[in-house]
């Protein structure tokens, strides 16, 4: 961490986005992590992504768990809305709010201890159940608040300053495959260039949408015979494509050779287009992504990208369809107290 | 682009702007910071080793620094740096005991220095306590030479000129003072083994135009003028006054005659007010006293009566520009104006004059007939005759004369010890160190104060203009001082990448409040310019780059806008980035006898 705040001066001729906004107005507090911690790279995507989508600070709600990623949000868009909740219930506090306000963007920010261990339920229900959110889990392998133990997503055999993992990890990625998330991705914190296209794309997507990131515990986990240190990732990082978010009042106009990229249009208008890297992976097809990954786990390497994505995915909202189209809030008298004659109507039906 | 090369000093010198842009090369941020910790004395030893009159530049300094400041591109207004200069002159102790000391032997060279303004007495500080016998001469009867002819006192008061003129004589030159040099000749005969021309710019521009002989009685030329009032043979002007001229000259002319009985004084010059000479400030107090400032008007006759000046016509001009921008003034066609004045002073420039010096004595003169001066050495073509400040390359400001009278001090000794006066010039002493002190806390306040540039107090108007001799500035208080220091961004704490060390953590990237690093491919400077996190358009100000990465990729850092607050440095999780202080002393005369 640092003792003094970041100073408010900024270059005065950098980019303001449709709102006048530059991306230093979605900063949020300097951050108290250890100096060159990925999560604060993820924080810093986060901000460039939310600038350049142009989104209101005050559409956002961040929630997060416990641990070192937990507290990022406190670190990115300082006027958006937040809730610290308690270890491994993020996915249910995030679940009620967006039942009671459907229109806020919801970013889940929680870490692999906070999501693969404790939280490994919640982190299940609230992919299978669709929640419109983007789940953000800080993946570095380690418990860095409590010195560095291995957690639950560390590579067996995977080495830290003074300990073997002997675990089988969990990875979250297939998890979430296999329980119905509609967009499913990986990144690494050291590449923005991936990781803000795909933060931006998560974010128009409608439905649960989870990436990965991993992202190097420079205390405990970066030395050379981790698999989650900065130099491992570099090395073995396979990326099975290059996303690119076009918002609606984008013209597209780029030419693509035929069969080298995908557009996908989303529920918001915008197009996600796919550049494929890797020519046979197909990011419609859940199950060879499954066995894909699998296969290439076996081989040490971690592939990144978008790995699955389903356009026209059902939310929470819309399986249960029993929900109020507005936000609770929005609600006026007379549909929070329709009177008694209906009371009487909802009463007449449990007699 | 090729990696940095750190290890040649310009380039850290560069990026203290101030410094850089100095032409004694003061370090700036240093006395600054100095000042902030209430070490005045300090701040002031280190100002007069390199610019040798603080308090006298402190008031009257053109500062070419603070066009140059960085806070000045990152907010809107630089730092008072010339008026910082002067809260550590007015706060220090006695210095007596820090000043060196008349040297107890002699060296057996004499020198020569003629005229006894900023550049001939930097000279003699720089030459007398290695044991010369420096002979100052001047036609008048004190030193200070244009300091104290033409800078009135009401910005700059005579205690504060003698003080620093007699740390000078303290050292005990010869002076022979009230003494007009008619021959140059006549000085060489005296066998000295140099001799320093340091005699200003002494002759003030006239303007012939019909009238000028009939009304010649109420028309008088500025700094004669200028300096009769400082020796108080003028005590009184008309009540209307007219000054022609944009200079700093027509400022001071125009504001002594309002304190000298001038009620209605006009400044006419014939450029546009943006064009003028005059510092900004200048204009600024000038206005500020009631003096309005009239341009696009050109003189075109005096109107006198009986022998008696009555008012002055100018013709209306506008500015057009041709193909190649040149700017021309043509007639506007509309009619004269005229305004009616009891007397004119003409500002309209000044020149350098040698009829003293002798066309046969070796020494070259050019077609416009100034002497040919190496602008490094200073030297002319005669071996043992140097010039410097407004005599060597016609007027310019204090601060240049010092920066002058330092290099030519150096040529004189080289000279004299039998030395190559080009090539065996010492180079600057430089200093590059760490300020970490711990995991986040730096030798300096990195803190960067967010507070908009402090105004300095004036004296009221009531007082100030009933007396010539009244200063109008007072002076930053000491709190004021203090604020104001912390406006500085410490530029000479430079940041230091060491590539071996690097990650490529994104840690810096994502900190810098400028958004002056980038993580990217190499490539030419202007294609380089056009792929960084910030617009980098600012071409004066260079990339600093590093060799190849691991990813294969270069660190770019604009300097800019750099805030130097240290956070890339704190948030560097291997000390690959590196806050360290640039400390550069330019070669003084004594540095060659070390």
């Amino acid at each position: 961490m640092t003792y003094i705040a970041k100073p408010k001066l900024h270059h005065k001729a950098i980019a303001v986005n449709a709102l006048g906004f530059t991306h230093r107005d979605y900063e949020g507090r300097i951050s108290t992590l250890c100096a060159g911690c990925g999560h604060d790279s993820i924080s810093a995507a986060l901000i460039q992504a939310c600038f350049e989508l142009s989104i209101e600070p005050h559409r956002v709600a961040k929630l997060s768990g416990i641990g070192c990623s937990s507290k990022t949000p406190d670190y990115f868009l300082g006027q958006s809305h937040g809730f610290n909740s308690v270890h491994g219930r993020m996915p249910s506090v995030l679940t009620g709010a967006n039942l009671a306000n459907r229109d806020l963007i919801y970013l889940g920010v929680s870490g692999d201890g906070d999501s693969a261990s404790i939280g490994l339920g919640q982190f299940a229900h609230c992919l299978r159940r669709g929640v419109n959110m983007v789940y953000i889990c800080e993946n570095n392998g380690v418990y860095g608040l409590t010195k560095g133990q291995f957690s639950a997503t560390a590579d067996k055999g995977s080495r830290s300053k003074t300990a073997v993992n002997s675990d089988s990890p969990i990875d979250l990625v297939s998890m979430a495959l296999v329980l119905g998330a509609s967009f499913v991705a990986r990144s690494f914190s050291g590449d923005k260039k991936q990781l803000v296209p795909l933060l931006k794309a998560a974010i128009a997507h409608r439905g649960s949408a989870i990436l990965d990131v991993i992202s190097p515990c420079i205390q405990f986990n970066n030395n050379p015979q981790s698999t989650k240190s900065y130099d491992y990732v570099r090395a073995h990082d396979e990326a099975v494509n290059a996303v690119d978010l076009i918002e609606p009042r984008e013209e597209i106009t780029v030419d693509y050779a035929p069969g080298t990229v995908e557009e996908v249009r989303q529920h918001d208008g915008s197009v996600i287009r796919l550049a494929k890297l890797h020519p046979d992976y197909d990011p419609h097809d859940r199950v060879a992504a499954i066995s894909y990954l699998q296969e290439r786990h076996r081989a040490g390497e971690i592939v990144t990208g978008l790995l699955y994505l389903d356009p026209e995915a059902k939310d929470l909202h819309d399986n249960l369809g029993t929900t109020a189209k507005a936000p609770l809030n929005q609600l006026g008298e007379k549909d929070l107290c329709p009177g008694s004659k209906t009371l009487e109507k909802i009463n007449a039906r449990y007699r | 682009m090729a990696p940095t090369d750190t290890s040649n000093p310009a380039y850290f010198h560069k990026v203290v702007d101030c410094q850089w842009a100095c032409p004694a090369h003061t370090p700036v941020p240093e006395y600054i910071r100095l000042i902030a910790e209430g070490r005045y004395t300090d701040a002031y030893m280190i100002n007069w080793r390199s610019n040798v009159f603080p308090g006298v530049l402190g008031r009257t300094c053109d500062r070419p620094c603070e066009p140059a400041c960085r806070r000045g591109r990152v907010e809107n207004e630089p730092v008072a740096i010339c008026r910082l200069k002067r809260v550590a002159a007015d706060n220090k102790d006695d210095v007596t005991a820090r000043l060196p000391q008349p040297s107890p032997t002699k060296n057996g060279k004499r020198v020569a220095l003629i005229g006894a303004g900023p550049a001939s007495m930097t000279v003699a500080r720089d030459l007398l306590p290695l044991g010369y016998t420096c002979v100052i001469y001047d036609q008048d009867p004190k030193a200070g030479g244009m300091m104290r002819t033409q800078i009135p006192r009401f910005r700059l008061p005579d205690r504060v000129l003698d003080e620093e003129c007699g740390y000078i004589l303290g050292l005990k030159p010869e002076t022979r003072f009230g003494h007009k040099i008619e021959s140059l000749k006549a000085v060489l005969d005296e066998g000295y083994d140099a001799v320093f021309v340091g005699s200003g710019a002494p002759r003030g521009r006239d303007l012939d135009i019909p009238g000028r002989t009939e009304a010649a009685e109420h028309i008088h030329i500025g700094i004669d003028w200028l300096s009769n009032v400082s020796f108080g043979h003028i005590t009184a002007i008309g009540k209307r006054v007219i000054v022609l001229g944009g200079g700093n000259t027509a400022m001071d002319c125009c504001r002594t005659s309002r304190r000298l009985g001038g009620q209605e004084v006009h400044v006419v010059v014939r450029s546009g007010f943006e064009e003028m000479k005059a510092s900004p400030w200048e204009k600024d107090d000038a206005m500020a006293e009631g003096i309005p400032i009239h341009n696009y008007l050109v003189p075109k006759a005096f109107r006198h009566e009986k022998g008696k000046l009555t008012g002055l016509t100018f013709e209306k001009v506008k500015a057009e520009y041709d193909d190649k921008g040149r700017r021309k003034l043509v007639p506007t066609g509309e009619p004269d104006v005229t305004f009616d004045c009891d007397d004119v002073l003409v500002a309209v420039g000044q020149e350098n004059a040698f009829p003293w010096i002798e066309r046969d004595l070796g020494l070259e003169f050019d077609r416009w007939d100034m002497p040919k001066v190496d602008p490094e050495t200073f030297a002319s073509t005669n071996p043992k005759v140097f010039f410097g400040g407004d005599a060597a390359f016609g007027p310019k400001n204090i601060i240049w004369a010092v920066a002058h009278g330092h290099a030519a001090a150096v040529s004189i000794h080289l000279l004299c010890s039998g030395k190559d006066v080009t090539k065996d010039r010492p180079a600057p002493h430089v200093n590059l160190t760490s300020q970490k002190m711990g995991i986040h806390e730096w030798s300096y306040d990195n803190d960067v104060s967010l507070d908009l540039r402090f105004k300095v107090p004036h004296a009221p108007h009531e007082v100030t203009l009933n007396n010539v001799n009244m200063e109008v500035e007072l002076g930053y208080t000491r709190d004021l001082g203090y604020k104001e220091a912390l406006r500085c961004l410490n530029c000479d704490v430079e940041t230091v990448f060491e590539e071996g060390l690097c990650i490529e953590c994104d840690a810096c990237v994502d900190i810098c409040p400028m958004d002056s690093i980038t993580f990217t491919a190499n490539g030419e400077e202007a294609d380089l310019r056009t792929r960084l996190k910030a617009p980098a358009n600012n071409t004066t100000q260079d990339l600093y780059v590093s060799d190849i990465l691991k990813t294969r990729r270069v660190m770019v850092k604009d300097e800019d806008v750099c805030l130097h607050c240290g956070l890339c440095a704190e948030r560097c999780p291997t000390g690959a980035w590196d806050m360290k202080k640039f400390y550069l002393e330019t070669a003084q005369a004594t540095s060659c006898s070390r």
